[in-house]
């Protein structure tokens, strides 16, 4: 497949050494009187893709936006590739960043620019060569399966295009990690799973460890129990009874991070909340 | 009544901390004047929008205000026996205050509230979260290139104001009340002075700043949805034609002070 030759790079574990990408230590972040997240930690590590659940407005996304530091934790401390950005300015953020794809819930796209700039952005701006750029956003929109969306303004496309070219807008560099918020929120059924395909290829052919905010735990499912098949090109269920084990949960209640373990824990938790959540 | 009170103080709290964050803004607008990266092709853009799409409603405001100014003027400067003087008047008052103040108020109702909807809807849609994630400073790529290009093109639409103001005037004096075209652009142009054009001047380069970081400061702190888009939209216009009055009352006396030592 051509884009698993273009694409083809050494698992992140590759990047760095064998440390966490992303480590929460006792981190907490109110918005004026409000506390959202109290005494969070935990980490991502190589190779993981961490699964983020908690119902809405729990500060889900907010946890995502401290990862790569648009947003600023009160107390506490936050790693990205090993390095403590807690008090980093913003200039030093930027390379960090970079070396991160993120997927925002409503995929914010930018309205004035067509697929192609918008997807092809980060590499714009360091002032790659036109045919570079032009060969490369394709690529990554063959990722996604919408190279027809090219010159198309974001404004027509469907919710569920629009999150696609975010997802090849956040992958076209390669990034050492992905942020995922919310990316079937909002979206019927069978436009969730084509997202949640999209997830499990990144995962799966590209093996970029990530961190996914969901409220639905249908897409967590659905994450755990298939892999990708690049013969057929498809994601396709596991054997019976067999699950991902590079996927693991978080589970976010009142401020609180109340659950970090493997999909077998989450499933025999006995914390009431987590027992309702999954009922 | 501690509860009243209570208010007054957070209000007061929130104006000043909002004061000290305009501030700051304003300083990292101008600082990023002299970082990389530049985004001329945005200025350019920009210029286009804020400089070229006014220059419709500029010459009509500048044409007309000269015209009223000729009209109304006429019949007091006659009393005197001073009717000559009805150039020097309107182009004196065009340069000196109308010009540039009605320019920047113009301005500040069609882009001051056009950039603070615009980047509002940016912020509320996470547009400016993504461009910060992709490694971009928001500052640098959208508020710098809006202050740039507002200021040089304000300074150019006040120049055309004020011509288009003068030629207003020569219209009524000439077709209306019957005065001599060459005694008019005479006494215009004789009255002009070294202190009146800089004055005149110097004005627009600070509107055309109050205009562009107001807009984006509402712009950039909008929250609420689209509610508040709209709330931030008419917040800029009302704040920037305020600021805009306020500052040419200070540079008016500042000026006098410059020029003419009182
Ligand atoms: N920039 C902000 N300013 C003030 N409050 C915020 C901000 N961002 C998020 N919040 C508040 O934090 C809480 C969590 O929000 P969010 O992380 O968006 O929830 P969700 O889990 O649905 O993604 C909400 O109550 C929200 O109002
Ligand atoms: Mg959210």
């Amino acid at each position: 497949m051509a884009y698993s030759v273009q694409f083809a790079h050494e698992p992140a574990s590759a990047h760095g050494s064998s440390e966490p990408v992303v480590v929460f230590e006792h981190v907490s972040i109110g918005f004026n009187d409000l506390k959202v997240l109290k005494d969070v930690s935990f980490q991502v590590g190589p190779g993981e893709t961490r699964i983020l659940l908690g119902p809405a407005g729990v500060g889900k996304s907010v946890l995502l936006k401290l990862v790569n530091g648009l947003l600023r934790p009160d107390s506490g401390r936050i790693l990205l590739f090993g390095e403590d950005i807690t008090h980093m300015t913003e200039r030093e953020l930027f390379p960090l960043r970079t070396r991160t794809g993120m997927v925002f819930q409503e995929g914010a796209l930018f309205d004035s620019l067509a697929v192609r700039d918008n997807v092809g952005y980060q590499l714009m701006e360091r002032h790659k060569p036109v045919d570079e750029v032009d060969r490369r956003v394709r690529d990554s929109l063959r990722f996604v399966e919408l190279e027809h969306t090219y010159d198309l303004l974001p404004a027509s496309l469907s919710g569920g295009m629009r999150r696609r070219v975010a997802i090849a807008r956040a992958i076209i560099d390669q990034p050492d990690l992905i942020l995922y918020d919310s990316p079937t929120g909002g979206l019927d059924p069978i436009t969730s799973t084509t997202i949640i395909e999209l997830v499990v290829k990144e995962r799966d052919v590209l093996g970029t460890p990530s961190l996914l905010v969901t409220h639905r735990l249908q897409d967590a499912f659905t994450m755990v129990t298939h892999r990708f098949d690049q013969t057929q090109n498809k994601m396709v269920p596991l054997p019976h009874g067999q699950i991902n084990a590079k996927t693991s949960f978080l589970v976010l209640h009142d401020g609180k991070l109340i659950f970090d373990g493997t999909t077998a824990e989450l499933i025999t938790s006995q914390d009431p909340f987590i027992k309702e959540f999954l009922a | 009544m501690p509860l009243a009170l209570e208010k007054i103080d957070i209000v007061a709290k929130r104006m000043v901390l909002a004061v000290q964050d305009y501030s700051i803004f304003c300083w990292q607008s101008v600082a990023n004047l002299f970082r990389t990266p530049k985004y001329w092709g945005d200025v350019l853009q920009q210029a286009d929008l804020i400089g070229v799409g006014s220059v419709p409603i500029v010459v009509l405001t500048g044409f007309f205000t000269g015209g009223v100014l000729a009209l109304q003027s006429a019949q007091s400067l006659a009393q005197f026996g001073a009717q000559a003087y009805t150039g020097r008047f309107v182009s004196l008052s065009m340069i000196r205050e109308l010009a540039p103040v009605l320019t920047g108020l113009m301005v500040s109702g069609r882009n001051a509230g056009g950039m603070a909807s615009e980047l509002g809807s940016m912020q509320v849609t996470e547009q400016i979260d993504a461009m910060r994630a992709l490694g971009t400073d928001p500052m640098k790529k959208l508020v710098t290139p809006r202050m740039l290009s507002t200021v040089v093109m304000l300074f150019l639409l006040t120049i055309i104001s004020d011509t288009l103001g003068t030629a207003g005037g020569a219209f009524v004096s000439v077709f209306i009340n019957n005065q001599n075209g060459t005694q008019y652009f005479t006494s215009a142009y004789q009255a002009l002075a070294y202190a009146d054009i800089a004055q005149g001047l110097t004005k627009p380069l600070f509107f055309g700043f109050i205009i562009a970081t107001i807009g984006c400061f509402f712009g950039m702190r909008t929250t609420g949805g689209t509610q508040g888009v709209g709330r931030s939209t008419t917040q800029a216009v009302v704040v920037s034609s305020i600021l805009i009055i306020f500052v040419d009352f200070l540079l008016s006396r500042a000026m006098l002070w410059i020029f003419s030592g009182f």
